[in-house]
């Protein structure tokens, strides 16, 4: 049987790894420790008040991944700007001719497990595909409701300038209950999204096989020979 | 030539009249720079102020209401809030307190709103009924939208007292069936002081009163318009058992031996966190404690939606929007749950329709292991 040959790429350049890694550590932070604080369990203990601090630490940890969390976006923001190809906004945007026709094929054959008469390979994404970008779309959109809602609550413990930018959040929603039920319910997008997110990396690396997974680490994809320009090539061109 | 025999008195003037000494006007000056936050050196100026300035005529408006402000507000610290600035001197018309009824009252109101044009201030205690044209609430066969517009147009400004005025408060809970709306939508070109709360903390009444009276501005308002003084912390934040909280011991029901030790009530439903208000530091009937600790959770009456936002014995995310009484935490594990179950599904049905692709790719894996050159 006729094998088939792959060449390395770069996907993922350092930057965007980093920015993915940190982005997890701080999503587990924030939601172990934001249902911890919506619902604390009861401590069996003695102590006095005086000697405990157990509630104020896990907050503490919670402020500050949020801190972190808020930091890293705008890096990554910052990033898409300056990045590669597979880094940038326009990657991110899926509503163009081009990527729309990708949000279609992967709807047919990734979502509803349909399969093309004839497989293109031009349909295979090296980065991440247009279904995929429009759920870090709405990803996005929900870290920024975690973030205004978020800071908006934490504005009036603060005295940095940061926090208190957001506080016209809380009269343009009503309160602090609402604040605080929106925060609790973006937490729960965050969640739905790592189900999706992370079988969906798995599914791709099985029923692909270009390093899928492995990529978020080091970086790199297979991609088919076939599509990739001769370094000759190029150099004659020119 | 009309003899202008209505000069008006000073609030000093009248305070002396009464019977106080300057001892009690002072002590009631200081009472009142304290409740508003202010440095010792503001209490001659309040004091001056008193003494200058004639007082300023009142119209005090009952709607939709239960008139718990008005029995807060007469409870007030010092004996003169209630005696002077309002009760027997400043006050022009009052359903619960004035003397005067029926067609004398209202040719009074009338009176005041005329000659002070511009310069009263309106009180109002109670939100307004806009469904079925106002007729859940009529005063002298005047619906509480018509009387309200009418007494609001020649305001110098306006206080909404309590929740009702300012949120609508329990009338205008779901399903909200008289259509009760707090008055900041009824009228918009006026000044307005909201002061929530069912009721209201007595002194913060009395402090935002003065104000206005004293200095003859509005008091620094928050961006939901209300004074910053008494509305500009939580009051999870000033609470005494606030070192529970940070400790992370709570009460688990309201029976347990961490109740009796008057651990934090944040696990029992207390919305102090959401809450803005001055009850951990003013507190209530003179000082004398406040819900919290009296061991019962915070409501939150003095924001608005209270009563629709979840039960008050619990600590639960009611989603925005939804009739029915589930929370967020509830709908979101039967999602996720739902969610793996399709993800799980949507495995299985790739190994089914994907087989040939997977066969092939296997294959041609096999054949590369058969052919590694060692």
């Amino acid at each position: 049987m006729e094998t088939r040959n792959f060449q390395r790429v770069l996907v993922w350049e350092l930057p965007v790894r980093i920015f993915h890694w940190i982005n997890v550590l701080c999503v587990l932070a924030l939601t172990l420790s934001g249902f911890l604080i919506a619902n604390p369990p009861a401590l069996l203990s003695n102590a006095e008040a005086t000697n405990l601090h157990s509630f104020g630490i896990v907050r503490y940890i919670h402020f500050i991944a949020a801190y972190i969390f808020f930091f890293n976006m705008i890096l990554r923001v910052y990033w898409s700007f300056v990045g590669n190809q597979f880094a940038s906004w326009r990657a991110l945007w899926p509503f163009n001719k081009k990527r729309w026709g990708n949000f279609k094929h992967v709807i047919k054959n990734d979502i509803l497990l349909m399969n093309d008469k004839k497989p293109e390979l031009k349909n295979i994404s090296i980065g991440h595909n247009s279904v995929a970008a429009f759920s870090y779309l709405i990803l996005f959109i929900i870290a920024l409701i975690s973030v205004f809602t978020g800071f908006a609550l934490y504005a009036d413990t603060s005295t940095w300038f940061l926090p208190k930018m957001f506080s016209w959040v809380t009269p343009l929603l009503g309160g602090d209950f609402m604040v605080r039920n929106i925060h609790h319910i973006a937490m729960w997008g965050f969640i739905l999204f790592v189900i999706i997110h992370v079988y969906l990396v798995f599914f791709h690396d099985w029923l692909e096989g270009r390093a899928e997974v492995s990529s978020m680490f080091g970086g790199y994809k297979f991609v088919r020979e076939e599509r990739i320009k001769k370094v000759k090539d190029v150099a004659e061109k020119k | 030539m009309p003899i202008d025999n209505e000069q008006r008195d000073t609030y000093y003037e009248s305070i002396i009249k009464q019977g106080y000494s300057r001892r009690d006007f002072l002590k009631f000056s200081t009472y009142m720079a304290a409740f508003m936050g202010l440095e010792s050196s503001m209490v001659g100026q309040i004091a001056e102020s008193l003494e200058k300035t004639p007082r300023i005529p009142i119209i005090w408006e009952h709607y939709q209401e239960c008139t718990c402000c008005s029995e807060s507000f007469i409870r007030s610290n010092h004996p003169i809030v209630a005696d002077i600035i309002l009760d027997k001197i400043s006050l022009d018309y009052t359903l619960t307190l004035m003397a005067a009824s029926g067609h004398q009252a209202e040719a009074a109101k009338k009176a005041v709103m005329d000659k002070y044009k511009g310069e009263y201030i309106l009180c109002v205690e109670g939100s307004i009924p806009l469904g079925d044209d106002g007729n859940y609430c009529c005063i002298a066969g005047k619906s509480a939208k018509e009387t309200f517009l009418e007494a609001a147009a020649g305001a110098k400004a306006i206080i909404a007292w309590g929740s009702c005025a300012s949120n609508g408060c329990v009338q205008a809970a779901k399903p909200n069936p008289t259509g009760a709306t707090p008055i900041h939508k009824i009228v918009k070109n006026k000044p307005i002081i909201k002061v929530p709360g069912c009721p209201p903390i007595g002194e913060v009444m009395a402090g935002v009163i003065v104000h206005v009276v004293a200095f003859g501005r509005l008091p620094e308002l928050d961006r939901l318009g209300r004074p910053k003084a008494f509305y500009g912390k939580r009051v999870h934040d000033t609470c005494y058992r606030r070192p529970y909280y940070d400790a992370g011991l709570f009460a688990e029901t309201f029976d347990d031996q961490n109740s009796k030790n008057g651990y934090c009530l944040y696990k029992v439903g207390c919305k102090g966190p959401m809450t803005y208000n001055s009850c951990g530091n003013i507190k209530w009937n003179n000082g004398v404690s406040y819900p919290i600790q009296s061991g019962h959770g915070c409501i939150g009456c003095s924001e608005a939606n209270f009563w629709d936002n979840g039960p008050f014995y619990e600590r639960t995310t009611k989603i925005p929007g939804f009739a029915v009484e589930s929370n967020a935490d509830t709908v979101g594990k039967v999602t996720a749950g739902a969610l793996v179950a399709g993800v799980a599904l949507h495995a299985i049905g790739a190994k089914i329709s994907k087989r040939k692709e997977l066969l092939e790719r296997s294959k041609r894996a096999k054949t590369n292991e058969k052919n590694i050159d060692f």
